[in-house]
């Protein structure tokens, strides 16, 4: 980067400098934590707490991760938050556009897959990356599609997606009670019976969250629901030896 | 306690010697760690230990069926996880100091005894000496379950699980843990969650090995393995073929015959 004060070098100093490399990868400011995410028989199902850590802040506490695009797709999404909705802005306005046209054709789960992808793919290749880990699903041909984008653009299919410490925590659990034939109810209880572990283990998880399902009947967005979480082992834990 | 103990912790007067040989090439060997998955739990009347079997020295496998459980006391094991020689060679040492103690007192040796000789020497050496443990046995207070970490904190508590497969297993434990399980019941919880970090963590493998201590039980007993979870697959194809699938049509048998012998010496100058 050079180093004299021209007006040249200020002026395209935030957008689009081409004086040398650029240096713009962030580190992120507001984050949310984990998103979990299955799918069943019939659909898939989305788990995401409603926590905006700043740093090891508990700041925002009512923060919704899951974005619903149309009756067929959802989003969940992990990391900076000011990414994140950067991304809802320009998805929503896609799915505006999509609604205008009026072609019937709306954006699919795996289009959208797709199309994060290479949006992020390309960005962290410009050294300016979207600070986010972003889960897509929903149902697409009347089967269930699940998939995860993060900020490298490392992308993949799964029927259990979770990020983050969910990745650790969580998908252990989801692993062994999954069957390809799992029901909406099931699905149900494995996304809560794995916030609950969430919170129990992640330094940065919260008590309340919402719960997203995509169905053949649309998509609907629940939620905060409340964590029900069994603290009676405090009572068999006294003194450290 | 007749034993002397050692005063200080490492010297590190080698530091600038030792950077000096990196800097012209010199590569120290890769520490053998365990990866590792090791779980402890509370039962009724006593504890279940649980451990997988796998140590790694770098991306390799070094040992697919290491013994990660070490017995301290008739009653009191300790699993280990962090690095292998740290664990082995601590274990053994408290494990000779607490039968000193045992002869000198003429008493059973307490879990806390144990827990506090392990931490007391962890701490001396800052945490350089990595080994992070989960103690568990029985006493004549009943049954009891410490997690020491390599700096010399520890903590008591009615489940604990360390290494790097310890997020999968402990999912797996606040899912399935609750308090007087029988033995049965604790083992199957044991082997789930160490099955949870062998199949999910990349350091963790091989076979489960399950160690349950109960009070009126008069030993240990042992499952080494109590479950092999990384089996090799089984080969489903079969390259060999039997006699007669190629049709013979004719055989001819030429013998060798020797014509002539002649021997040559060799110059070995």
């Amino acid at each position: 980067m050079s180093s004299n004060l021209s007006f040249d070098s200020f002026s395209t100093a935030i957008a689009g400098s081409h004086a040398g490399p650029k240096k713009l990868t962030q580190t992120p400011v507001t984050t949310g934590t984990s998103v979990l995410a299955v799918k069943f028989n019939g659909g898939v199902a989305f788990g995401a707490d409603t926590l905006g850590s700043y740093g090891s802040l508990a700041r925002f506490r009512n923060c919704e991760r899951l974005l619903k695009i149309n009756e067929s797709t959802m989003i969940g999404c992990m990391g900076d938050y000011a990414d994140f909705q950067h991304l809802k802005d320009i998805i929503e306005q896609m799915a505006i556009d999509d609604l205008c046209k009026d072609d019937n054709i709306t954006l699919s789960p795996r289009s959208l897959h797709s199309w994060l992808t290479r949006v992020l793919y390309n960005k962290r290749s410009k050294m300016d990356p979207l600070w986010t880990t972003v889960v897509v699903g929903g149902i697409e041909k009347g089967e269930g599609f699940l998939g995860f984008v993060d900020k490298l653009g490392t992308a993949y299919k799964d029927p259990i997606i979770a990020t983050g410490y969910g990745s650790m925590i969580a998908t252990p659990l989801m692993r062994n009670a999954w069957r390809p034939d799992l029901t909406q109810a099931e699905a149900v209880k494995m996304v809560e019976d794995s916030m609950r572990v969430m919170f129990y283990r992640d330094a940065r998880a919260f008590h309340k969250y919402h719960l997203g399902i995509v169905t053949a009947d649309g998509c609907q967005i629940q939620g905060p629901l409340e964590v029900q979480p069994d603290w009676s082992i405090a009572s068999l834990i006294s003194g450290y030896e | 306690m007749s034993c002397e103990i050692h005063p200080g912790g490492f010297s590190f007067a080698n530091i600038t010697r030792n950077a000096n040989l990196e800097s012209m090439g010199f590569v120290a060997p890769k520490a053998l760690k365990t990866g590792t998955t090791i779980v402890g739990v509370t039962i009724a009347d006593g504890v279940v230990l649980g451990a997988d079997t796998r140590a790694t020295a770098g991306d390799i496998v070094a040992d697919k069926n290491s013994e990660k459980i070490h017995r301290l006391a008739r009653k009191i094991y300790c699993c280990g996880a962090g690095t292998a020689a740290d664990t082995e060679m601590t274990t053994r040492s408290i494990e000779s100091q607490l039968e000193l103690l045992r002869l000198s007192t003429g008493q059973e040796v307490r879990v806390v005894a144990a827990d506090r000789l392990l931490k007391q020497f962890l701490f001396r050496y800052q945490g350089h000496i990595g080994a992070a443990l989960i103690i568990g046995g029985v006493d004549k207070l009943g049954p009891h379950i410490y997690c020491i970490y390599p700096h010399g904190s520890s903590e008591q508590l009615p489940y604990a699980t360390m290494g790097s497969g310890s997020l999968a297993a402990m999912a797996v434990i606040e899912t399935g843990w609750r308090p007087n399980m029988t033995e049965a019941e604790g083992m199957k919880l044991v082997r789930d969650a160490i099955h949870a970090g062998i199949t999910n963590d990349l350091g963790s493998g091989s076979s489960v090995d399950v160690y349950v201590i109960k009070k009126e039980v008069a030993d240990v007993r042992i499952h080494r393995p109590y479950e092999e979870v990384g089996i090799k697959g089984v080969r489903q194809g079969d390259y060999t073929f039997s006699r007669g699938t190629t049709a013979v049509i004719k055989t001819e048998i030429i013998p060798i015959t020797v014509e002539n012998e002649e021997i040559t010496q060799m110059e070995t100058d």
